[in-house]
């Protein structure tokens, strides 16, 4: 059954195109992709990122859970702070991407990507088993509603529903009434502007989305950001059973902490000196046209090399990008390479994410 | 809807138009097609001289959130290629059935153009 958002109904009203993303009906578009993606560059947009997995963990082995998950220090996360981070098999390939939130009491909550939230509270209760922790895990997926309002503007469009100010740091979370909802606010998001992700209720979120008064925007403007910032995407980067990438072949080395003990902590020791097999980058094309998920990527010479993970026009450069997952060593900033888009080898320029300065 | 959809040319099934013109036949795609695929970006076209053949893949157009084939609603030898939208694919967003049409080609033969869907089958298609 395809798992529908509180804000499903509404975004249907409001003409948005829809698909299926991780088991949920999802809007990819409510007017263009290119006006949803320039509102959030020049302006604000907003988001329904319910389908977005929401776990809790609490109790007195909260942070040794945490901790033993994911690939970061969660020890380093004061209450009311975040990161980002990974989660890891005992192989150190990734098996999710996610936001950690250090929450009151020592509680925390993060968030996986769609469709995962029962896979990853059960590996928490695996763990907890395993370890004799005392704590109790909550799939909240279902009970929270989850709005991201990004751009230069967001700051300025939030106040002006609430009495207060949101001059918060990056990566902040505090609790918040929005439109009268009691709401926690984090300085988060996947776009690469400023702005913000509430998390409330799901029976009140309808009511904090139509207080906001900005462009609604799709899927399809969520992943033509994210590609031009260089953040990576589940299934699309990275994927435990057809693509298993290490933290270290995804560039994301800064996401794991060696001093921490986590599920695949010795694997990525072994790795990081030896160096990691594969290498994330990205390219612009040269030649006319798009790459895609799946094109090869070959040198000059057409020996193949790896291929394109994402790839789309930019919108905000009208220049085709791609991010590209080839063997260690293979490339250096600024080769050119080939693309091979249905059968005909095109030039393209590697070049290291992201492709906008934010 | 019908309104919307000129009755002086025919359609193919996959939303692709034919219109003949003093002996040519004049090639682009719908406005329902357009609209199914957003923003275009990019549109890759055979040239003046190469030959089509009905049914099969002439060429793809680009969005930016997907790839679609094109299908040659009759067979012949293209004698016109719409260079303008090499650089502004968003023709084909603005005026799919104008001024983003997309090739002429000299007719191999003509009856082909009858086995297309006239305006009103193809409105009932898409409705």
């Amino acid at each position: 059954m395809t798992r529908r958002t509180p804000l499903a109904d509404s975004h249907g009203a409001a003409g948005a195109r829809t698909t299926e993303f991780g088991g949920w009906e999802m809007p990819v578009e409510f007017d263009s992709i290119r006006t949803e993606h320039e509102a959030v560059r020049a302006g604000v947009g907003k988001f329904d990122v319910s389908h977005m997995g929401q776990i809790d963990v609490t109790g007195p082995n909260a942070l040794d859970l945490i901790n033993r998950l994911t690939t970061n220090d969660v020890g380093d996360l004061e209450p009311g702070e975040a990161h980002y981070s990974t989660i890891t098999d005992e192989d150190g390939v990734v098996l999710d991407d996610t936001v950690v939130y250090a929450l009151d009491d020592g509680a925390y909550r993060f968030v996986p990507n769609a469709g995962h939230d029962a896979e990853m509270a059960e590996r928490c209760r695996w763990l907890a088993d395993k370890r004799d922790y005392e704590v109790t895990v909550t799939n909240a997926t279902e009970e929270t509603g989850m709005i991201a309002v990004q751009g230069p503007e967001a700051t300025d469009h939030f106040e002006t529903l609430t009495d207060r100010s949101f001059e918060m740091g990056r990566f902040e979370i505090e609790p918040a009434t929005i439109a009268g909802v009691d709401c926690r606010v984090a300085s988060t998001g996947y776009t690469g502007e400023r702005g913000f992700e509430i998390l409330c209720p799901a029976a009140e979120v309808g009511t904090v989305w139509n207080a906001l008064d900005c462009q609604p925007c799709g899927l399809g403007a969520r992943d033509t950001l994210r590609l031009e910032m260089g953040f990576v995407l589940s299934g699309q980067e990275f994927d435990p059973e057809s693509r298993p990438r290490t933290p270290y072949d995804l560039g994301l080395d800064w996401v794991v902490d060696l001093d921490t003990t986590f599920v695949g902590r010795d694997a990525l020791e072994a790795e990081a000196e030896n160096g990691p097999d594969r290498h994330l980058t990205g390219l612009r094309l040269i030649d006319r046209g798009v790459a895609r998920h799946g094109h090869p990527v070959t040198t000059p010479d057409g020996e193949e090399i790896g291929s394109v993970t994402s790839g789309t026009m930019s919108p905000t450069l009208g220049e085709a990008i791609a991010l590209v997952d080839v063997a260690a060593g293979s490339v250096a900033d600024g080769d050119v390479v080939r693309v091979v888009v249905r059968d005909e080898p095109k030039k393209a320029r590697i070049r290291t994410p992201p492709f906008l300065d934010r | 809807m019908s309104d919307d959809i000129p009755a002086d040319r025919r359609y193919r099934e996959t939303h692709e138009w034919a219109r003949p013109e003093d002996g040519t036949v004049r090639i682009g795609i719908s406005e329902f097609a357009q609209a199914e695929l957003g923003d275009v970006v990019f549109v890759e076209l055979p040239e003046v001289g190469d030959a089509l053949s009905v049914d099969e893949s002439f060429g793809v157009v680009e969005s930016i959130k997907a790839v679609s084939d094109l299908y040659a609603p009759v067979s012949g030898e293209v004698t016109a290629v719409n260079d303008a939208l090499f650089d502004r694919p968003e023709l084909l967003n603005e005026s799919p059935f104008e001024e983003g049409w997309l090739l002429a080609v000299d007719p191999a033969d003509e009856a082909e153009l009858d086995a297309l869907l006239d305006a009103e089958d193809y409105a009932d298609q898409i409705a």
